[in-house]
């Protein structure tokens, strides 16, 4: 079973706003609502990083711990999804998320702050799949067409890889025993166990 | 006099009918189709049979490492 999940290469991320573009184009975002956005540390600075952020679909979801009206629910993915029409715009989630994910258009059902709105990893909402009702309400389902979320998909140095986590985690894995740094960070051990120090032989998969 | 209580009355029950309290029930979330089920549409990517879960999951699999893992296409470290 799948277990969707982003991870964004931070050697690789050039703040091209790449990925928040497609993010608005596919699935025709409001102005001043950005499911997706790039930030960028230490900006100007020689060694600056910048990464691009959007709902994690944790595992463990705080923005489904706190909401006051149950909205949020998780699909079989592991995507974290909410349903628009239990949502009363409270901004709890906001409050909740690390990430600053859910966002609040301006103009929307509740006058000054609407019905949340985050990234569905392209999954849709509650809606029927590929519905005109879904559309407007969540954007696209790349999902169940088959694709992968846009904002990945149209990368272009494939710093933002988003799919199966255990897929992701390969590609990130391969990448990092190849050029040879990146797995004395913090947290490298939890996630990929002992550090190699980059002399052991890159597995890619194949398929 | 009879009368006028009775629809004094009636009137009253009418009236106040309105003033019952509505139904605060909480609305439930609606149940998703699973992804796999796909959309219906012509957009749905080729090479994988829509509604087999199996053919989803392998379609995506495949789908992330050739559209994102250069080194599935070339040796890795060459």
């Amino acid at each position: 079973m799948a277990r969707m999940k982003f991870i964004c290469d931070t050697e690789r991320c050039i703040e091209c706003n790449g990925c928040v573009t497609a993010c608005k184009a596919e699935h025709e975002v409001p102005w001043g609502v950005n499911r997706r956005r790039v930030v960028t540390l230490n900006d100007g600075v020689p060694g600056e990083r910048s990464i691009s952020v959007a709902c994690m679909h944790c595992s463990d979801a705080p923005c489904m711990a706190v909401c006051p009206v149950d909205c949020f629910y998780r699909t079989e993915e592991g995507v974290v999804l909410h349903d628009k029409d239990v949502c009363i715009g409270c901004g709890y989630c906001s409050y909740a998320c690390p990430f600053g994910a859910p966002q609040f258009p301006s103009n929307g059902t509740f006058g000054l702050r609407g019905k949340m709105d985050k990234c569905t990893f392209c999954a849709g909402g509650p809606e029927a799949n590929g519905s005109a009702a879904e559309f407007e309400k969540y954007g696209r389902n790349r999902l169940a067409e088959g694709k992968l979320p846009s904002c990945a998909e149209m990368c272009s140095t494939k710093a933002l890889i988003g799919g199966d986590g255990d897929v992701v985690a390969d590609i990130f894995r391969a990448r990092v025993l190849t050029r040879g740094k990146g797995s004395e960070v913090w947290g490298w051990g939890t996630a990929y166990g002992k550090p190699t120090g980059g002399t052991a032989a890159p597995k890619a998969t194949k398929s | 006099m009879r009368v006028i209580v009775h629809a004094a009355c009636l009137a009253a029950l009418v009236g106040l009918a309105a003033c019952t309290e509505k139904p605060q029930t909480l609305g439930s979330r609606k149940a998703d189709t699973a992804a796999s089920a796909g959309t219906g549409t012509a957009f749905v990517a080729p090479g994988w049979k829509v509604g087999d879960q199996t053919s989803w999951d392998e379609q995506l699999r495949i789908r992330a490492q050739r559209g994102q893992n250069e080194y599935s296409r070339a040796a890795a470290g060459s």
